[in-house]
């Protein structure tokens, strides 16, 4: 591609997102009522997104292929349940992490 | 006290409440960001392009696939139609912050510009206490992450192959901080059928569809169950 293709193509990226990201907000302005069913939807999805996000976020992770997601189960068992015992986010997702990186590099 | 002061007050106290909520993306976002720079540009790119599409694009998903889009030939309309479907996600976050972003004022302008899957999880469940500004809360959570991402594209652009250490799983960062946010929002609501509809269909079509097409479809089918499930939700009132 020439620089000015590059520009366009990121442009276009760019143009893309930023219409997805502001569309619900221009087709529920804010001087008239949201629709019910809008607002139910609004109530509901983060719920839903959530369970989405954790599905997105492992997307990649194979059962057939080894480790089987070993790794994967293990990390995340150890962020929920030092989680559902102490609540503390930082503490959680870092004791994950650390624990998922220290299978990778000298179990798996 | 001035007004000045006051508002300069107002706005360290809400950084100082949301700086804590974004380590964790400042850890995922340095090395997801590092890693986009480096592709960039051991992929030919000067790193003046991925920290224009850091600031401008603002999406980890996008930006990856943006990669296999300047390495092909010419071809606008496939960038946009990639575009929508990655990011038509930013739907369900716009439905659901629509109250509180507008309420933010005139900076709710750029809430919605720096809407990204771990800002809309933070600003969505933070329980921000009642003396901290909740807009200037998730303006600055929004803004770190912005800032982060920007970093960390910029330096992985700069510095490209350069650097090398250990880091193998540490992206698993961002996945265990969807879990938590997901356990939080689990032990928030009594009636888990929300949760469960988004987590169940999500693997169900991640396996019909599988990883690389499987997102559309899940927002496709969580959009169909909760329209049906309406009537039962609100009459129970168990809708949050």
């Amino acid at each position: 591609m020439t620089d000015l293709q590059l520009i366009v193509t990121i442009a276009v990226i760019a143009l893309g997102s930023l219409v997805m990201r502001f569309l619900p907000y221009w087709l529920f302005p804010a001087g008239r009522p949201t629709p019910a069913y809008v607002r139910y939807l609004g109530r509901v999805l983060p719920s839903a997104a959530f369970g989405l996000l954790v599905v997105y976020a492992l997307k990649d992770v194979s059962l057939t292929a080894a480790p089987h997601g070993l790794p994967e189960a293990i990390a995340l068992a150890v962020t929920a349940a030092l989680h559902l015992w102490k609540r503390q986010l930082l503490l959680s997702v870092a004791a994950g992490t650390v624990c998922y990186m220290l299978l990778v590099q000298l179990v798996f | 006290m001035t007004a000045a002061e006051n508002r300069a007050q107002t706005l360290r106290k809400a950084l100082r409440c949301a700086f804590p909520y974004t380590i964790p993306i400042l850890a995922g976002y340095l090395f997801m960001g590092i890693t986009h720079g480096i592709i960039m540009n051991v992929s030919g790119f000067s790193f003046v392009y991925p920290m224009i599409m850091s600031l401008t694009v603002f999406g980890g998903a996008m930006q990856f696939a943006a990669v296999s889009l300047l390495t092909r030939a010419f071809d606008p309309l496939s960038a946009l139609v990639l575009t929508v479907m990655i990011n038509a996600r930013y739907l369900f976050y716009g439905v659901s912050m629509l109250e509180r972003y507008r309420a933010a004022g005139p900076k709710g302008v750029y809430l919605v510009y720096g809407t990204v899957d771990e800002t809309f999880s933070i600003n969505y469940t933070a329980a921000v206490p009642e003396d901290v500004d909740r807009g200037w809360f998730m303006f600055f959570v929004t803004l770190l992450d912005h800032l982060y991402w920007i970093a960390g594209c910029t330096l992985g652009g700069i510095f490209g192959s350069l650097i090398s250490f250990n880091t193998e799983g540490l992206d698993f960062v961002m996945t265990a901080m969807f879990l938590v946010i997901f356990l939080e929002q689990w032990c928030k609501e009594k009636n888990h059928t929300c949760e469960l509809t988004g987590l169940l269909l999500s693997l169900l079509c991640r396996v019909v569809f599988g990883a690389e097409r499987f997102l559309l479809p899940a927002m496709l089918a969580i959009l169909a169950a909760l329209t049906l499930l309406r009537r039962p939700l609100e009459a129970g009132g168990d809708a949050p």
